[in-house]
């Protein structure tokens, strides 16, 4: 007898005008003690399978077919109050982000006791409280006594992290659904994490159902693996299957489009097969097009110099200066950028990495140091107008492409902007010129009449990165360009990027804190910590023979897409 | 802790500096002060003869320096309507209109929480449509009109409510009179105190529905039902706590802005507050006593958001009031 028994599940979300299907027809078992990971893209349904279990479906959302069965209980008919009772004591949930699924106005004791309360046959809040304490202690969180009285935004990420697990263990389950558990948490957070929710699911014998889209997290730490599809369950096999031989086309295709970590290869292949761009787009010849006007340069030097770069923010403010303490973003930062090379920074949150490139961009001024772009001193230069020039050859690519477009803006404008603002060309030519961009990074011209709401992440990536283009750079700084993006989504941008720059000679700034799309795109790599460089190394070199302590690490803990997960782990995590 | 009310008293000083400015630099064309305080049969030498004494010919620097040097004593002048020290005459009438913001703050409170969150819980139930939109037209209609309608129901025709004044007051703590200890005195202050309120509680309704259906959205509001709550922990607890910041922050401005409304309802009920006294004194152009009212108002308004800062303070324990990154 299965844990848990999904039998032909339907999902659907009603409309007025139509039925959108987000599940169809999934069925799947999950036994005690196993961990089922369920991966897909954005959009597959995998989450809505998870809330579906205990009904927590977002209105209009129902189950409209098929059964679901807890240790033979059906809980899919169970009214609202008696799956009230499954919630919690019988299901647990961890959600994707710490830093919002615990209430910021009351303390983790507070929220832990409710939930034992709640779940628990206990009436005693002090019973409540020492079992919380335990709980604490279990997940991993030092001095529990203390910290338990504490509030949610005095706990780390990670640390935070452990006090939703803890939660969810409370009510002593028998399933444990974990969305997306990792996905907003450093790498070496994220190992601990998922080491934590397997050794408690196997001393526990408590089945996990582990919603991700993180190929590499899948290898990590799950028995089998179910593949969803736009809603429909595509594949079904143990792990080892699923990675090694996979059957299915988008299973296939999907794991293709995963950046390894072991090897450097020139393009992703195979990433046609979720989001399709147009084909047969690219009209124009680059070397005599305006936009490859400014491939003039020649490579060897160094086009980007920084030289002891130092900045700090005021973490807390006083009225004497002795009294005020400060945070120290990037102390003695010294690096060199080739012409034509693309250099990675890596490092994990809050090492100082975005820092750099917004000082580098100028949107940030540094309190003492000197950034040179092609011999030109951008620090502190009495010459407006030649820094000006400078900085129309750096453009940048930002993180989330929701939030960097403005929305009431048409695409056409959007791109059109920094040409006519610089008035780079005359007034008459511009919408040629956009309209060759808009072809070349695949989207085709007659797209930049809409708004971009109207496009996906991954074309909306595209338009930001065509409107960097638009003021010719030499140096495109990309800032975390994928992070937002689904695995095959993300394939098509790097592949985009290497393109262009292969064709425009582009200089690249590239920062990620994920390692294996750092390996797939740079030469050369430096690696940030607490606002410092450890290590500054070409690429290859780095990710065979790390030099620094904390470099290596930081591979060891990368979750590897070759390193599957067996029972008995043998060597380590 | 300290740090912050340093901050917030040399605020204020400087709220208050810029105030008597304003205050100064308008009395110019609020009329002569002679005119009203004088008879009729007074002669233009005589009136003169006042203006002299009053200080009014000198330059209007001279006259804004003994201001300040006075109201650093602690004087803010004195009347020349009720031949008072202003600030008494403030105190005298501060009672009523206190009472007044009161009992209007209170109806705001106990009844726009209740229904916004109603709102929020139940958007597609016919009370909650009905509440919506009622309070649409609750916003569109001014102070004067919402009172005069009162009037005219319940005192002229149905004649239930007084329709003016503040009935019998009881006094307390010595020269604090109030309307809330006797039967008269509530029942005149209900008329007043529904029209203050009138054009606040629509505001107040929609606020807290919208903040509330923002953090029902929110992830911790999911996962607290996904730990097992039921539906009154996870609205009462967890999404009430969290909807009252933001109308906490909001409320407090409009405490002060209340405050100023008083002046339409108190001249339409006449009742003997600050904001009548002031639509008097405007009228008698009794410029010290204009200049100590809009001070006092001022004062009002940074002292009630300091203590708003303080309650913000207290409730989420995320904020430092001294402005420390977390």
């Amino acid at each position: 007898m299965p844990l848990l028994s999904i039998k032909n599940l339907s999902i659907e979300f009603p409309s007025r005008y139509e039925t959108d299907y987000a599940v169809e027809d999934v069925s799947f078992d999950l036994e005690a003690g196993e961990i089922l990971g369920l991966v897909g893209e954005s959009g597959a349904g995998k989450s809505t399978i998870g809330n579906g279990i205990v009904q927590l479906l977002s209105p209009p959302g129902r189950v409209s077919r098929g059964e679901i069965y807890l240790n033979d209980n059906k809980i899919s008919d169970f009214n609202e109050q008696q799956i009230l009772k499954v919630r919690g004591s019988r299901v647990g949930f961890i959600f994707q982000d710490p830093m919002t699924s615990l209430n910021p106005l009351f303390t983790v004791e507070n929220q832990m006791v409710e939930t034992i309360l709640t779940n628990l046959d206990i009436d005693d809040a002090g019973e409540a409280k020492k079992i919380a304490i335990d709980l604490l202690a279990q997940v991993g969180i030092p001095d529990p006594e203390v910290r338990i009285k504490q509030f949610p935004h005095q706990f780390s990420g990670g640390m935070r992290q452990r006090v939703v697990i803890a939660i969810a263990l409370s009510g002593e389950p028998e399933l444990l659904i974990a969305d997306e558990p990792t996905t907003a948490l450093d790498v070496s957070v994220q190992d601990q994490i998922l080491s934590l929710i397997r050794k408690l699911c196997k001393e526990r014998q408590v089945g996990c159902l582990l919603v991700t889209h993180d190929m590499g997290v899948i290898a990590n730490i799950t028995d089998r693996v179910a593949v969803m599809y736009r809603g429909k369950l595509v594949e079904l096999g143990s792990t080892r299957q699923i990675l090694t031989a996979p059957v299915h086309d988008y299973t296939r295709s999907l794991i293709s489009a995963v950046p390894r970590s072991s090897v450097r290869i020139d393009r992703f292949p195979l990433v046609e097969y979720i989001e399709t761009t147009a084909k047969g787009l690219k009209q124009i010849d680059v070397s005599t097009h305006w936009l490859g006007q400014s491939k003039k340069h020649s490579g060897g030097e160094n086009l980007l110099e920084i030289e002891n770069l130092n900045l700090s923010f005021i973490t807390q403010d006083a009225i004497l200066a002795r009294n005020r303490r400060y945070l120290q973003a990037t102390s003695d930062v010294n690096l060199q950028i080739k012409q034509g090379e693309t250099f990675g920074l890596v490092g994990e949150s809050g090492s100082g990495k975005s820092t750099i490139a917004r000082m580098v961009a100028g949107l940030q001024q540094p309190d003492s140091g000197s950034i040179r772009f092609d011999g030109v001193e951008l620090i502190g230069n009495p010459n407006r107008e030649a820094v000006q020039q400078i900085r129309l050859q750096m453009q940048m690519v930002f993180q989330n492409p929701y939030s960097s477009l403005n929305g009431r803006m048409k695409v056409n404008d959007i791109i059109a902007e920094p040409i006519r603002f610089h008035r780079l060309t005359p007034a008459d030519q511009v919408s040629g010129i956009v309209g060759d961009l808009l072809d070349h990074v695949g989207l085709g011209r007659q797209m930049g009449r809409r708004y971009p709401h109207e496009f996906s992440g991954g074309q909306r990536q595209r338009i930001s990165i065509a409107r960097a283009l638009a003021c010719r750079p030499r140096l495109l700084i990309c800032d975390e360009p994928t992070s937002a993006l689904d695995v095959s989504v993300q394939a098509q941008i790097l592949n985009l990027l290497k393109d262009l720059q292969d064709e425009l000679g582009l200089t690249m700034l590239f920062i990620s804190h994920d390692l294996p799309v750092i390996r797939q795109m740079c030469d050369r790599v430096a690696i940030m910590r607490h606002g410092r460089i450890l290590e500054t190394a070409d690429s290859e070199a780095f990710f065979e023979t790390p030099q620094n302590e904390y470099s290596i690490e930081l591979l060891s803990l990368m979750p590897r897409f070759d390193r599957i997960y067996e029972n008995e782990p043998a060597a380590g995590p | 802790m300290i740090q912050f009310l340093i901050k917030r008293v040399l605020q204020a000083a400087l709220v208050m500096f810029i105030i008597s400015m304003f205050c100064f630099s308008i009395q110019d064309s609020l009329g002569d002060p002679t005119r009203e305080m004088a008879a009729m049969s007074m002669s233009d030498a005589e009136r003169d003869n006042l203006r002299e004494r009053m200080g009014l010919n000198d330059s209007l620097l001279v006259q804004y320096g003994r201001f300040v040097t006075r109201a650093l004593k602690g004087d803010l002048g004195t009347s020349y309507f009720f031949k008072e020290p202003t600030l008494d005459v403030i105190l005298k009438k501060l009672p009523a209109t206190l009472e007044l913001v009161i009992a209007a703050s209170f109806l705001i409170i106990t009844i726009s929480i209740p229904l916004g969150v109603f709102c929020a819980i139940k958007p597609r139930h016919w009370f909650s449509r009905f509440t919506m939109a009622v309070s649409v037209i609750g916003i569109s209609i001014p102070v004067f009109l919402t009172a005069l309608g009162m009037i005219f129901l319940f005192s002229v025709t149905l004649r239930w409510m007084p329709s003016f004044g503040r009935g019998e007051t009881v006094q307390v703590w010595g020269s604090w009179s109030t309307n809330f200890l006797s039967w008269d005195g509530f029942i005149h202050i209900v008329m007043p105190a529904i029209a203050l309120s009138s054009i606040m509680l629509p505001l107040f309704i929609r606020l807290v529905r919208a903040e509330m259906l923002e953090v029902l959205s929110s992830e911790y509001v999911k996962f607290a039902r996904a730990k097992g709550l039921s539906d009154g922990p996870v609205y009462l607890k967890h999404a009430l706590k969290n909807t009252m910041l933001p109308v906490i922050t909001v409320g407090g401005v409009q405490i002060g802005i209340m405050v100023a409304y008083t002046i339409l309802t108190e001249s339409v009920f006449q009742w003997p507050g600050m904001g009548f006294m002031f639509l008097e004194a405007v009228n008698r152009s009794d410029i010290p006593l204009i200049t100590a009212y809009i001070m006092f108002v001022g004062l009002v308004f940074v002292v009630v958001n300091t203590l708003v800062d303080l309650l913000y303070g207290i409730i989420n324990p995320m904020v430092d009031l001294v402005g420390r990154r977390q």
